[in-house]
């Protein structure tokens, strides 16, 4: 096991990439600490696939290093790495047996028979595939055959990481939940470094200690799920995470102020004076509605309300802040204002962002 | 889950029964009749029951020219099956030189059989062609008219030229069909070549090599304009399989009876032999 650099990393399929359009995966710096369990999250297309080959060795980077520990694999072919990984789709050997599948990896490595078994039997045992053993491969089901794919990443004891790509894709809904459930204690049971893609938020948020979010080839984020949540460094992290996603409102910065759809709200510091598209953005789960009445003012932006959507333990306000879309979270037990027409967001809880990338406040930011 | 039954929808299956029968079941029919039935002439048919089937039974003529016919189609599967195997595991997966070996590949599956017969009817020919002739030329004696070993090989080697594409091709759309996941898990997993053969590529194969081996079976258990056009049966009757054979009979002597019973065991025999072939090689399959 070991930490897994990556220095200055850039991939492109093309063999003379001219301009930064042409990388697939775009110049990024990162360390994975050993026994770490991150998450790689972001929309299809947007390099997580390209990046998880490259540690694997399956792809050769354009540029820059894959470090593991203090060694320099770039180079190395996927075998010398010593990483297991488990694909999107299912990969079972159709012809073996459970047993014979889950112990091609070590046969392989020309492991004795008797160690194999035991662990072949401890592994089966994890991943409850027990009885089933001697069952031919080829006729399970889709996640029968996807937790041997995971079983037989999980084989090996000295891998220096296991990278899932995808792997819950084909998986029925609850067993989702009960196999990265195991996935996360066999984390905390062996403390191998697993690397997790998904495009899935819930699945990301919950597997990972560390989520590394990913748009167009760019990491825009890395930080803990809380991290992404409370203070979004890009506004694709802002609506990609969090359900609904995070409101972002066109809006004139100026120092601590800032006007959006002609009504003045206070910043939580003082900001400058912002260059570019510049927007604030607003958690759903910190705007309330309220209702000011006519020339009464309740502070906050005006509110039209259009929606109201149950979604059983809270309801989802959408409506428009002048002529830009707006989401509030509203708690089940709390009414929704008559006559309302103010949404006011928690000052603290507002962030801006000039040309996508959040802007610090100059003074006054509290500690994350 | 409860499908609703309707019977009606047998109906649908109305035009194809027709066609069928037009294609297929009413010209078997003509030679089932004939097979039944002895003439003096004149379209005057009368009974013989089974005794037209009991004659190409006891026939050494026909038993010699079966078990010909068996020991072709053995060599060549033997030959094609992990030749073309062997031919699709090399093509290039992808880019300008698969589509150059694949134009390749399919040129002699375009050549019609007669036209194949006389190219290597003249091939192999020591006097003009230039096999025959580099052959003597090297002191090999080697002539298909008059030696039946030479005979046998100039068939054979012909078959495979022209039929060795057709098992290469399907294994190589087999191939193309496995997932880059497998090859990739094969790599993490340490897998030998070998190992990746036996248990990626060769199982993911294993429905089109089906088909390969029925369809090889199959056309070379029938095969008869090539070797008619090469060696026409000889030397002797060391080339004349059942086709050939069965040809003689039917329109050489117009034994229309002993012809028709011929047909109708030739067609039950490749039947047998394609089941066989069939429930071997799905027998693997179908195992828990």
């Amino acid at each position: 096991m070991a930490r897994i650099t990556l220095d200055d990393l850039a991939h492109s399929y093309l063999p003379r990439p001219a301009g930064d359009d042409d990388f697939a995966l775009k110049p990024m710096t990162l360390t994975w600490q050993d026994g770490g369990a991150y998450a790689l999250l972001g929309s299809s297309g947007c390099g997580k696939s390209t990046l998880l080959n490259i540690i694997s060795g399956l792809l050769v980077p354009s540029r820059g290093r894959v470090l593991f520990g203090d060694r320099d694999v770039t180079a190395l072919p996927t075998a010398a790495r010593n990483i297991a990984q488990v694909f999107q789709f299912p990969v079972v050997y159709d012809t073996m047996t459970v047993r014979q599948n889950l112990a091609f990896p070590l046969k392989n490595r020309g492991m004795p028979a008797a160690q194999i078994a035991a662990r072949v039997a401890e592994v089966a045992a994890m991943i409850g595939m027990a009885d089933t053993l001697d069952r031919r491969a080829r006729g399970l089901t889709a996640d029968a055959k996807q937790k041997i794919s995971l079983g037989r990443g999980m084989v090996r004891q000295d891998v220096n990481a296991i990278l899932f790509d995808e792997p819950l894709t084909v998986i029925d809904p609850h067993m989702k939940w009960e196999l990265r459930t195991q996935l996360k204690s066999l984390h905390r049971q062996f403390g191998h470094t697993m690397i997790y893609v998904t495009h899935d938020q819930t699945e990301a948020l919950t597997f990972a200690d560390q989520v590394v979010v990913m748009s167009e080839g760019r990491v825009v984020q890395a930080g803990t799920p809380q991290a992404l949540f409370d203070r979004p460094e890009h506004t694709f992290v802002g609506y990609f995470i969090g359900s609904p996603g995070m409101n972002l409102l066109d809006a004139e910065v100026r120092g601590d102020r800032a006007t959006v759809a002609g009504a003045q709200i206070a910043l939580p510091g003082d900001h400058g004076l912002p260059q570019g598209r510049v927007q604030i953005g607003i958690r759903p789960e910190f705007v309330t509605p309220a209702a000011g009445g006519p020339g009464g003012d309740g502070g906050g932006l005006p509110f039209r309300l259009e929606r109201v959507e149950d979604v059983g333990h809270h309801r989802i306000l959408r409506g428009r802040a002048g002529d830009q879309p707006l989401t509030m979270l509203l708690p089940e037990d709390r009414p929704i204002p008559a006559g309302i027409d103010r949404a006011v967001p928690a000052t603290a809880h507002l962030h801006v962002y000039a040309d996508d990338w959040r802007v610090a406040p100059v003074t006054g930011e509290r500690a994350a | 889950m409860d499908k609703p039954v309707n019977n009606r929808a047998w109906f649908l299956v109305l035009p194809v029964l027709a066609l069928v029968a037009f294609s297929a079941v009413i010209p078997l029919m003509t030679v089932v009749n004939y097979s039944v039935q002895d003439t003096f002439g004149n379209n005057q048919f009368f009974w013989n029951g089974l005794g037209w089937f009991q004659e190409v039974l006891d026939s050494d003529r026909i038993r010699a020219a079966l078990g010909r016919q068996i020991l072709f189609s053995a060599i060549i599967l033997a030959i094609e099956i992990p030749l073309g195997i062997f031919v699709a595991l090399n093509m290039p997966k992808r880019g300008f030189w698969a589509s150059l070996c694949l134009v390749l590949m399919a040129l002699p599956l375009l050549i019609p059989w007669n036209v194949v017969g006389t190219i290597w009817q003249v091939f192999g020919r020591v006097d003009i062609g230039l096999l025959g002739h580099t052959l003597a030329a090297l002191g090999l004696d080697y002539n298909y008219v008059n030696d039946r070993l030479d005979a046998w090989a100039t068939i054979i080697v012909m078959d495979v030229w022209h039929w060795t594409s057709l098992v290469a091709l399907l294994c190589y759309a087999g191939l193309q069909s496995i997932p880059d996941a497998y090859y990739q898990a094969a790599r993490i997993d340490q897998a030998s070549r070998w190992a990746v053969f036996r248990f990626i590529e060769l199982p993911k194969m294993s429905g089109v090599l089906l088909i390969a081996v029925l369809l090889r079976f199959m056309d070379s258990f029938m095969i008869y304009t090539e070797p008619f056009v090469v060696t026409g049966g000889g030397p002797g009757n060391a080339t004349t399989f059942l086709s050939i054979d069965l040809v003689k009979t039917a329109i050489g002597q117009f034994d229309l009876g002993p012809a028709a019973a011929f047909s109708l065991i030739y067609f039950l025999v490749i039947l047998l032999i394609s089941w066989v072939f069939y429930t071997v090689m799905t027998a693997q399959k179908d195992a828990p």
